[in-house]
C-alpha cells in the first residue's frame, strides 16, 4: 500500500498504519506545482514560518510576563534586563509582528494582482481573508500587554469602538471590559486571548493548505496546469526557492531586529499606562493605519446613523469586501499580465492604500501640504477611502464587462520555452533559458 | 411504536407529523436550552464582578474646591470632573439656545446644584480623557473641555459644541450626603 520509495523497515511498519510518510512524500515533495512560479509565490511560506516563530517566541515571552496591571509593565522591561536573551526574544516577537503584516500584505497583493482569488481558489482566497482579520484581532490583543500608554489607549479606543452599536453598544463595551473602564479584568482575558488565537491561525492556515493542495498554485500567467511539462514537483524546486527567499528575508528582519528594535513601535508604548492621562496622539501599529484612516473619514451622519457607527461600518467593510471579490472580479481573466487596464487600476489601488496609511498616521485637521490650509489630512482621507470602495464595487465588475484582455498562451510551458514575445524575450536574455 | 410497521410506512409517505418528528423536536428544544443555559455562565462571566461593582462608589469632599476650580477624581478606574463653577461660567451654560446644540440638553437637567458640575471625563467619541481641568490647558471654544484626539470642543456644562463625539458628557449618579460632600455611583 504504502508509496514511499523508503526501504526502512520502522518508516514502512508506520506508514502502514498511519500514513505519515505518505502524506508527506505527496504534499511537500512530489507536490505537482507550476514551473514558472516567480519570488511573490514565497510570501505564503514565509508568513508560515514567521507563525512558527511567533507562536515560539510568544510561549516562551509568557513564562516571564505577568497579566496584572501592577506588574505587567514592570515584567516586560525584566524581560528587556534581566531574563537571558529576553531583549532578543521580545524584539523578534515585537519586530515578527510587523514582518508577518509585511509579509502578508505582498501576500495578498500577490493575490490581487494574480487573480488568485478567481475560481476554483474562491474558498482558499475568503480562508486567507478569515487569518487576516484573526491576525489583526492577535495583533491588538498582543500590543495592550506591555502595559503602555499605547497599549491602554489604543485599548480604549478600539473597544469604545463597539459603543457605536445601537441599543446594546454600551453594555457590549462593559462586557468586553469586565469593568467600566479598560484595567486589570481586560488585561487578564487580553492575555488569554492574545495565547489563544494564534493557535486558532493555526487550524485556518492547515484549512487554507488543504485548499491550496486542492487545485494547486495558481501561477504568473494565471492559466491552469495542462500537462506534465507545465509543473515541477515542490521538492527540490520550490523548497530550494523558498529557502533563499527566506535567507533574504532574515537578512532584512535580522536589520530590524538588531539594529533598528523600535523604529516601527512607538515611543510612548515604554511610559506605563496612566488612565488619567491621554497621550496628545494616539496612534495605532503602523498595519493598522490604513483601516484607522477609513474610521476616521467618516465624518457625516447618514439617515439616522451616526458617523462614529458608520466609520466602524466602513472600516469592517473595507475587509469584508474582500470576501465578496471574487463575485465582483467576474473577468475570466486571471493574471494582470493579460489585464492591461486592471493592470493600471492594481496599481492605483496599492497606492490609494499607501495613502490611506499615511492619512491614518497624521493628525485629521492638519493640513496635507503647507502651502493649501484648506486641504486637510481628513480630505484627503474621505478622497482615498471612496476610491477604496469605488475600485472594488464599482470599478472591477464594470472592467469584468468592457476589458479587452489580451491573449492568453496555450500552456504555461509555451512563454517558458518558447513561442511568440516570449521567444523575443528569451533571445535578448539567452542566460535565463538554461 | 405497537402499530403495524405498514401504518407508519403509509403516514411517512402522506408526510404526517408522528410522535417522532414531536420527540425530536421537543429532545432538540430541550438541548438548545440546556446547551444556551450551559454557557450563559461562560458569556456573564466576563461582565464586570462583585468586587468591582463593590467598589463602584466614590465620596468627595468638596470644602477645598474654590470658585472656578476643576479637580478630577478616579470613579470606577475612570476619570470624573468635578467643576465648582463661577457665575460666569453658569450663565454661559444657561444662555445657549437649545437648538444650537448637537445633543439637546438643558443645562438644569445635568446638575443637582448649578455651582456643581459633575461629568464623567471620558469623550463620547472613543474614550479619550479630554483637556481643560488643569491650569494651562486647553479648554475649547467653549471654555469647557477639548479632547486632543479627535478634536470634540465640551462646553461648561460638559456638553458637546463642536467636532466628532456624538453625545454630552455623561453625568454620573450621585448624591449629596452633606453640604460638603458628595458620593459618586
Amino acid at each position: 500500500m504504502s508509496k514511499i520509495g523508503s526501504s526502512n523497515p520502522v518508516i514502512k511498519w508506520i506508514d502502514h498504519r498511519l500514513p505519515v510518510f505518505t502524506f508527506m512524500q505527496h504534499e511537500l515533495h512530489e507536490y505537482p506545482t507550476p514551473k514558472n512560479l516567480n519570488y511573490f509565490w514565497n510570501f505564503g511560506s514565509l508568513a508560515g514560518i514567521i507563525l512558527v516563530t511567533m507562536i515560539v517566541t510568544g510561549i516562551v515571552l509568557s513564562m516571564h510576563y505577568t497579566a496584572h496591571v501592577d506588574y505587567a509593565f514592570d515584567s516586560v522591561e525584566r524581560i528587556m534586563r534581566d531574563v537571558n536573551y529576553g531583549w532578543l526574544i521580545r524584539y523578534v516577537h515585537m519586530n515578527g509582528a510587523s514582518a508577518f503584516f509585511v509579509v502578508v500584505f505582498i501576500h495578498i497583493f500577490r493575490g490581487l494582482y494574480y487573480g488568485s482569488y478567481k475560481a476554483p481558489r474562491e474558498l482558499l482566497w475568503m480562508l486567507g481573508v478569515v487569518i487576516l482579520l484573526l491576525m489583526m484581532a492577535t495583533a491588538f490583543l498582543g500590543y495592550v500587554l506591555p502595559w503602555g500608554q499605547m497599549s491602554f489607549w489604543g485599548a480604549t479606543v478600539i473597544t469604545n469602538l463597539f459603543s457605536a452599536i445601537p441599543f446594546v453598544g454600551e453594555p457590549i463595551v462593559t462586557w468586553l471590559w469586565g469593568g467600566f473602564s479598560v484595567d486589570n479584568a481586560t488585561l487578564n482575558r487580553f492575555f488569554s486571548l492574545h495565547f489563544l488565537l494564534p493557535f486558532v491561525i493555526v487550524g485556518v492556515v492547515v484549512l487554507h493548505i488543504v485548499a491550496l493542495h486542492t487545485h494547486g498554485s495558481n501561477n504568473p500567467v494565471g492559466i491552469s496546469i495542462k500537462n506534465n511539462d507545465d509543473q515541477i514537483p515542490f521538492h527540490p524546486y520550490y523548497t530550494i526557492k523558498d529557502l533563499f527567499g527566506l535567507g533574504v528575508f532574515l537578512v532584512v528582519f535580522s536589520w530590524f531586529v538588531f539594529y533598528a528594535p523600535n523604529y516601527l513601535g512607538h515611543p510612548d508604548n515604554y511610559i506605563q499606562a496612566d488612565p488619567l492621562q491621554t497621550p496628545p496622539h494616539i496612534v495605532p501599529e503602523w498595519y493598522f493605519l490604513p483601516f484607522y484612516a477609513i474610521l476616521r473619514s467618516i465624518t457625516f451622519d447618514i439617515l439616522f446613523l451616526e458617523a462614529k457607527l458608520l466609520g466602524v461600518i466602513a472600516m469592517f467593510a473595507s475587509i469584508a469586501i474582500l470576501f465578496i471579490l471574487p463575485w465582483l472580479d467576474r473577468s475570466p481573466v486571471r493574471s494582470a499580465r493579460f489585464r492591461p487596464v486592471y493592470r493600471q487600476f492594481f496599481w492605483i489601488l496599492v497606492i490609494d492604500c499607501v495613502i490611506l496609511g499615511i492619512v491614518g498616521a497624521n493628525s485629521p485637521d492638519d493640513p496635507v501640504f503647507s502651502g493649501a490650509k484648506w486641504f486637510q489630512y481628513i480630505h484627503l482621507g474621505m478622497i482615498s477611502t471612496a476610491y477604496y470602495f469605488f475600485h472594488f464595487l464599482i470599478l472591477l465588475p464594470l472592467l469584468s464587462i468592457f476589458e479587452k484582455t489580451n491573449p492568453l498562451p496555450t500552456s504555461i510551458n509555451e512563454p517558458v520555452l518558447g513561442g511568440g514575445k516570449a521567444t523575443a524575450m528569451a533571445a535578448a536574455k539567452p542566460m535565463e533559458k538554461a | 411504536m405497537a402499530d403495524s410497521t405498514g401504518d407508519k410506512a403509509v403516514s411517512q409517505k402522506e408526510n404526517v407529523e408522528t410522535r417522532r418528528d414531536f420527540l425530536m423536536l421537543a429532545t432538540g428544544a430541550f438541548g438548545a436550552f440546556g446547551m444556551g443555559a450551559a454557557i450563559w455562565p461562560l458569556i456573564d462571566q466576563m461582565n464586570p464582578a462583585a468586587d468591582t461593582l463593590a467598589a463602584s462608589t466614590a465620596e468627595v469632599n468638596l470644602k477645598p474646591i474654590q470658585v472656578g476650580q476643576r479637580v478630577v477624581i478616579k470613579w470606577r478606574g475612570k476619570p470624573v470632573f468635578i467643576t465648582r463653577r463661577s457665575k460666569a461660567q453658569i450663565e454661559d451654560a444657561r444662555k445657549v439656545s437649545l437648538t444650537s446644540l448637537v445633543d439637546p440638553e438643558r443645562d438644569e437637567d445635568r446638575v443637582k446644584k448649578p455651582e456643581w458640575l459633575i461629568v464623567v471625563g471620558v469623550c463620547t467619541h472613543l474614550g479619550c480623557i479630554p483637556l481643560g481641568s488643569k491650569q494651562g490647558e486647553k479648554q475649547g471654544e467653549y471654555r469647557g473641555w477639548f479632547c486632543p484626539c479627535h478634536g470634540s470642543h465640551y462646553d461648561t456644562s460638559g456638553r458637546i459644541r463642536k467636532g466628532p463625539a456624538p453625545k454630552n458628557l455623561s453625568v454620573p449618579q450621585y448624591t449629596f450626603v452633606s453640604e460638603n460632600v458628595v458620593k459618586i455611583g
